[in-house]
């Protein structure tokens, strides 16, 4: 069933409609889990639409199977989306910096408030994002480290690669998933792949991890397979590639790669005078979980993140 | 007056970007004055070119007090502003999302952070800034309720108002904020203009900052008193809304005085060319902020009003 979240109207014959699709079983007892997926809110953030559509197929291919209810929002930011336009277009504003939002404040604040106004009251919510156009994340869930207890069990259920424990002072306070643990929602945050892309086999990965999640709330009664043991890492264990020059990058490594302090993982190359600007090294043995994808970096630009904790050196 | 390059960013296909101080006066650290952070903040950094010039003649006179310094940082993103564009040129994040910025960090992290270091520390802090929304503003003095802000003192530049409000999670990353958090008195100054330039609205704001400046012993100069400001709480503002999307005819203009039920705008079909919404004033007020694209959406802060203050 396809539902209006909020509509605006604007300026030119055209309204622009946050539109959900809610799944339900047939005969409702009132007292159904609710889970919602939501995704899009950056509209260069592309891999979660393949996992929306994947997982409504899925689940009305097997609809005697659904205990609870789905909320589906492939799209957040459909304006964003259709115009390849990260923000929010016309106001250039980023929505994940603008929650919970105002009933009574300017549109983007008002869209905001609509879009927590609807999830409310839900069991859980998965929040999918594909990082950007500038690096390549492997499928992982980032929980900060005060909702750690009550999310990492929800997060190992996930068939992802990753989960990432923030320190609380890194969180931000404006983004959809801070606002809707606020308020007592489960939420996980998902980051995979890259932005203006599809990655399959992420979204299958992710899909079959879902399943498995509704399955362990009591929301699904169908068989799910086995999923993945994620790597758990906190903040400290988790080391950051950051050039030093500007320059195009070259990788010679790829994404999940195994990698051991001092090994090359590509150079910074200068295409006008043909010199090597920077070589890159990994700053410790690990694995590989971001990647620079867009290959033009400025002094600063994220070249990589490697993962080298204790539960990878356990492995 | 002391040119200096604060920060330094190379750039593999453009000149190096450079961010550039003006230093006026030697010893503590009095002031110091930001304008354009955004790259369409054309009126900040014009009124800063102004403030500079006016700092100049006054420091070539002999009119900065003994053991006071101020620094003018006019244009912290000139790489964004020379290619017409609001945000970081590469990954469009807003400089003023990033204090205070990280040596280490991400490229904008880095910028923030090379800035911060230089304006961190002056007993007092004044940003030029702009609005996330389109539109413009009666000018003011706006100030976060942080329990480091001082209201008494906002009142010394003589604008005509001064606005609190209480911060929203996503101002713990402006550059006011955190110099509030650095002990540093931070005041946001708003003109009434954005992209474009508005000769009138700079002057007061220069005169503005003089005004203060003078006020707080840093400098010499001799003007007339400005205004005792009002003091507003942003829920004092009353936010007129749009119920429908079209192009818009504002009628009124930050400053005018309302009676409720005036009409305030028209907005018009896009096609048809009649009035399909007329923006009615709910309240008797002054007008603080007033919306300035031809086209609005429904649902857009179309004016702020002061509520029940008359001109």
């Amino acid at each position: 069933m396809i539902e209006t979240v909020v509509s605006i109207g604007l300026a030119v014959d055209e309204k622009m409609i946050i539109k959900k699709n809610r799944i339900q079983p047939a005969n409702l007892k009132g007292n159904e889990k609710r889970i919602c997926i939501v995704t899009g809110l950056h509209g260069d953030e592309l891999e979660g639409q393949y996992v929306c559509y994947e997982l409504t197929k899925k689940i009305n291919e097997n609809i005697q199977f659904l205990n609870g209810i789905v909320d589906i929002y492939p799209a957040l930011n459909p304006l964003g989306i259709d115009s390849v336009h990260r923000g929010m277009p016309t106001f250039d504003l980023d929505m994940n910096r603008i929650f919970p939002g105002s009933e009574n404040g300017a549109m983007p604040e008002y869209v905001a408030a609509k879009i927590i106004e609807d999830i409310d009251g839900a069991d859980m919510c998965i929040d999918l994002h594909s990082s950007n156009i500038f690096l390549r994340e492997i499928p992982q869930v980032r929980v900060s480290e005060h909702m750690e207890e009550k999310l990492v069990p929800y997060a190992k259920l996930l068939n992802i690669d990753f989960i990432w424990v923030h320190p609380v002072s890194t969180v931000l306070e404006s983004t959809l998933t801070y606002n809707l643990n606020n308020k007592n929602i489960p939420t996980l945050l998902v980051e995979m792949g890259v932005g203006m892309r599809i990655t399959k086999e992420y979204g299958d990965q992710l899909v079959k991890g879902i399943f498995n999640l509704m399955k362990e709330i009591d929301m699904w009664r169908g068989e799910v397979l086995a999923v993945k043991e994620p790597i758990i890492s906190t903040e400290k264990e988790v080391e950051f590639v950051n050039a030093k020059y500007s320059g195009i990058f070259i990788p010679c490594v790829g994404i999940l790669g195994v990698i051991k302090k001092g090994d090359s993982m590509g150079e910074i190359l200068n295409p006008l005078t043909g010199e090597v600007e920077e070589k890159i090294v990994s700053p410790c043995d690990g694995m590989i979980f971001t990647l620079r994808e867009y290959p033009v970096v400025y002094e600063g630009s994220l070249i990589a993140r490697v993962c080298g904790g204790a539960e990878w050196k356990k492995r | 007056m002391e040119k200096e390059v604060v920060f330094t960013l190379k750039s593999l296909y453009r000149d190096d970007m450079r961010i550039t101080g003006y230093r006026f006066g030697k010893g503590d650290k009095a002031a110091c004055i930001v304008g354009a952070i955004r790259g369409n903040e054309i009126q900040q950094l014009y009124t800063c070119s102004q403030l500079i010039k006016t700092l100049t003649k006054l420091e070539q006179r002999g009119a900065i007090s003994k053991h006071s310094q101020i620094l003018v940082i006019p244009c912290v993103n000139p790489h964004s502003m020379n290619i017409g564009k609001r945000f970081w040129t590469m990954d469009n994040t807003d400089i003023n999302r990033m204090f205070p910025g990280d040596a280490n960090g991400e490229t904008t992290q880095r910028i923030a952070n090379g800035v911060f270091e230089e304006v961190k520390g002056y007993a007092y802090g004044i940003q030029f800034t702009s609005f996330y929304m389109p539109g413009d503003f009666i000018p003011h003095i706006r100030m976060m309720e942080t329990g480091y802000h001082s209201p008494s003192l906002a009142n010394l530049f003589g604008l005509q108002y001064v606005l609190l409000r209480k911060p929203k999670p996503f101002d713990t990353t402006t550059l006011n904020y955190n110099l509030q958090l650095w002990d540093t008195n931070a005041f946001s100054l708003y003109t009434n203009a954005t992209d474009q330039i508005d000769e009138k609205s700079a002057k007061h704001a220069v005169v503005a900052v003089l005004r203060f400046l003078t006020r707080m012993g840093v400098i010499k100069y001799t003007s007339h008193s400005g205004y005792i400001a009002s003091l507003l709480n942003e829920d004092d503002l009353l936010s007129v809304k749009t119920t429908t999307g079209g192009i818009y005819r504002r009628l009124k203009n930050p400053g005018d005085g309302v009676e409720r039920g005036d009409v305030l705008g028209e907005i018009v079909h896009p096609y048809e060319g009649q009035v399909l919404e007329q923006v009615i004033s709910p309240t008797d007020g002054i007008i603080f902020f007033a919306h300035t694209s031809p086209l609005v959406m429904e649902n857009v802060v179309a004016y702020k009003i002061i509520r029940r203050l008359h001109e």
